[in-house]
Parts: structure tokens; C-alpha cells; sequence
């Protein structure tokens, strides 16, 4: 599992690997909004929480048909399958590369963008919390997604389709736990529903993935 | 430890192609399989690695005991070759890979990335990771596709070499290995019906 994720990670980070892209994505997002809806920082402030939240899905979303399509397309899949390791951790350490290489480097973007939103000072550790915690989902629900549409050449489109659906409560419960933290109010009922489906998706997530890349590889 | 093939058939696309094969290989035996292309030889080795499930039939080969290789061989261009053989050694729980970078000829290409290598060199670089694997099946799929005569020789006395440590090896293959202790067998006379349907590819979502 250590081999998978280190060879992820350096894939990661060399060129062509996805590392800059979901990153630069979110910069772009949350850097045009404040040009397209003019520079009045109330209404900044109070859209800072979602255009961030929305931002960093959206961002997330498409780097995922790289989880697998590389894979597939070289037949590292196919050997994967054949190996020792179960597909259902192959597939959740890919989660896991995914979310270091994408979710992660969002989550730590994040405070610095939320400047350029006029985000109340209250707000950036509620921000960054609901962030963590709600990426993860995003990164194994996105495997799912990937792992169902991998034998579709260019089967971006339908993946898309597919996972922002699944992506919704996480994002109204994030959205929601960082709008509450901006404004000082209590964060605490739509952040442990945000962490409950993280937590549900990394537990069932993994075996759905693998169910679906069997048949996919068939 | 044997791979024995009871009465199979399998399909592709919902399609029967092959009924009624049967084969047992001992510890260092090998069976080359020929046939004309489309005939069913790849859907059997990917039935037979436990890739797609098998209509009718047993396959008994114990658990983890297959390597698969099929025609593209999972390396990744931005990694060197240790780096893509290391990786490979390591999921399958090995930590030695001189022995493969030697036997497929590939020590002075170490430190080249994948990406950069020739046709001929990317292959016997993914031959070398059956080598790292430690599986005594060998499960293969026109393995010399793109080598030349050397490298050729090179595979085959790795495949002589696996034999006699009671390996087993199964080859789809449509030149001469020069391995003459491998029996052939002809899938020809084994293709299925046309006619016969066993239910259709998207069965397994409905």
C-alpha cells in the first residue's frame, strides 16, 4: 500500500502530474470573483464561504478522471487487479494520493484566498476545519465516480454527471459550517453532519470502487 | 501447487468463444497457445488471471499464485526504470530487483525514464516485473511483441529458467520461443458456437 501511495505522490508532483492543476483552478475561481461582482466587501464577506466551498469542489472535480483513466490506459490496472493488495485498498490509498495531491493543497490555499474575499477574521478557522473535513468525501466519492466511468473514452462529461450529485450535502453542510463560523454563530450541527458523511464515504466508498472497476475491467 | 483447467468456457461481449477446454500443467511444465486472431486466446488468460468471470468451468490454480502479463505493461513514463520495477517488487511483497534488471539485460537503463525507452526496451522492462513478482504462474500475452532476436533469447531462457525452478508458464504467442520442452495447443478446434448467447455484456449492471 506505502509502494501505491509513494509512486501516486511522485507521479503527483512530477510533470504532468495533477498537483498544480486543481490548485490553480481554485486560485483563478476565487481571484475572478471579486472582479465579477464588483468590490462591495459586504457582499464579498458574506459570499466569501460559498464561493470558497463551491471553488474547491469544482477545483477537486476535475482532476478525477486521473484517479484511474491514466492507469487503465497504460494496464497498470489490470496488474493491480492481479496483485495481492485487494482493489478496495488500491483504491482507497488512490483516494488518499488524490486527496494529498488535490484536497489538501486547497485546504491550505484556502486562508489566503478567503483574504482576497474579505473573509471576517472568525471565519478562517472554520473555514479551513470544514474544508478538511470535507475534502476527504469529495476525493473517495470522486474514486467512485472514476472508477464507474473508467472504460469510457473521454467519459469526463459523465463523471461530472454523475458525482456532483453525490457532492451536494457535503457541500451544503460545508458551505453552511463555514458561513456559520464567518458570522460567529454555532458551527456545530452542520459540521458533524459534514464529518459524518465524510466518514460513512471513506468506510463505504472503497468497496462500491471496487466493485465497479471489477466489472469495468472485465 | 497446478493449474488445472476443467471443461471451460468463456465469453466475450456476451459472446462464447471457447467450450470444452481442459489442460493441467505440473510444476515446470509450459503450454503455448496458438490460434488465429479473434480465436479467444486473450479472453482465456484474462479469465484464467481472474479478470472476467468464466461461463462454465473451473479454474484451479490456488490463491495469489498467477503473474499476468498482457499486451501493455503498466509502466509509467515519468518514472525511472528502478523506480517502475521497484514499485512493482514492492506491491508484490519482493525487495530485490538486480536479479530481473539482469536477466531482461536492463542494468545500464536504470536511471532512464520509462518514457524515453524504445518499444523493445518499455517490454522487456515490463517482462522483468514478472521476474520481481514471485509467483511461480506466469500468465502471458504475446510476450514478444516488439522484441528482436536477442531479447527474444533473453525471455526465453527466463521462461527456461522459471521452469526449472517449477514454475509454470502459459503463452499465447505467435512466433517460435525456441522452447522446446512447452507443449502448443491449438484453441481452433475448441471455438464455441456462434449462436449460443450466455446473457450480454451489461448483465452485470441490471
Amino acid at each position: 500500500m506505502k509502494a501505491l501511495l509513494i509512486r501516486d505522490l511522485r507521479l503527483g508532483v512530477r510533470a504532468g502530474g495533477g498537483l498544480g492543476l486543481g490548485l490553480a483552478f481554485f486560485l483563478i475561481v476565487v481571484v475572478l470573483v471579486p472582479f465579477a461582482v464588483g468590490s462591495n466587501t459586504d457582499l464579498l464577506s458574506r459570499i466569501a464561504p460559498g464561493v470558497l466551498w463551491i471553488g474547491a469542489l469544482l477545483a477537486c472535480l476535475l482532476s478525477l478522471d486521473r484517479i484511474l483513466a491514466l492507469d487503465f490506459e497504460d494496464g497498470t490496472l489490470d496488474l493491480l487487479a492481479t496483485a495481492p493488495l485487494p482493489l478496495e485498498a488500491a483504491l482507497s490509498v488512490k483516494a488518499l494520493a488524490h486527496w494529498i495531491t488535490t484536497g489538501l493543497p486547497l485546504v491550505l490555499a484556502a486562508p489566503v484566498l478567503g483574504v482576497l474575499m474579505n473573509l471576517p477574521p472568525q471565519g478562517f478557522l472554520w473555514l479551513v476545519v470544514s474544508l478538511f473535513l470535507g475534502t476527504p468525501a469529495l476525493s473517495v466519492i470522486g474514486t467512485f465516480g472514476a472508477a464507474l466511468t473508467v472504460g469510457i473514452k473521454r467519459g469526463g462529461l459523465l463523471l461530472s454527471l454523475l458525482v456532483l450529485p453525490l457532492y451536494v450535502p457535503t457541500l451544503i453542510f460545508g458551505a453552511e459550517a463555514a458561513r456559520r463560523g464567518a458570522i460567529g454563530a454555532d458551527v456545530g450541527t452542520p459540521m458533524l453532519l459534514m464529518a459524518a458523511i465524510t466518514a460513512g464515504a471513506i468506510a463505504l466508498m472503497p468497496f462500491a470502487s471496487a466493485a465497479a472497476l471489477r466489472i469495468n475491467l472485465r | 501447487m497446478n493449474l488445472t483447467i476443467t471443461d471451460l468456457t468463456i465469453a466475450r461481449g456476451g459472446m462464447p468463444v471457447l467450450a470444452g477446454l481442459s489442460f493441467n500443467l505440473m510444476p515446470g511444465q509450459a503450454l503455448i497457445l496458438r490460434g488465429p486472431n479473434g480465436s479467444g486466446k486473450t479472453t482465456l488468460l484474462r479469465t484464467i488471471a481472474g479478470l472476467q468471470p468464466c461461463v462454465a468451468g473451473t479454474i484451479d490454480a490456488g490463491e495469489d499464485q498467477i503473474a499476468y502479463a498482457a499486451h501493455s505493461d503498466g509502466l509509467k513514463a515519468m518514472l525511472s526504470v528502478t523506480e517502475n520495477l521497484r514499485f512493482w517488487a514492492e506491491v508484490f511483497g519482493q525487495d530485490n530487483i538486480e536479479p530481473a534488471l539482469t536477466a531482461f539485460d536492463l542494468t545500464g537503463l536504470q536511471d532512464r525514464l520509462a518514457g524515453t525507452l524504445s518499444a523493445g526496451q518499455k517490454r522487456r522492462l515490463g517482462l522483468a516485473r514478472l521476474l520481481v513478482t514471485g509467483r511461480p504462474i506466469w500468465v502471458l500475452d504475446e510476450p514478444t511483441v516488439s522484441l528482436d532476436a536477442a531479447s527474444v533469447a533473453l525471455f526465453a531462457n527466463a521462461v527456461r529458467t522459471h521452469l526449472g525452478q517449477g514454475g509454470i508458464a502459459l503463452i499465447a504467442t505467435h512466433i517460435d520461443l525456441g522452447i522446446s520442452e512447452a507443449t502448443v495447443l491449438d484453441v481452433g478446434p475448441f471455438a464455441a458456437k456462434p449462436n449460443a448467447r450466455f446473457g450480454t455484456s451489461d448483465e452485470a449492471f441490471l
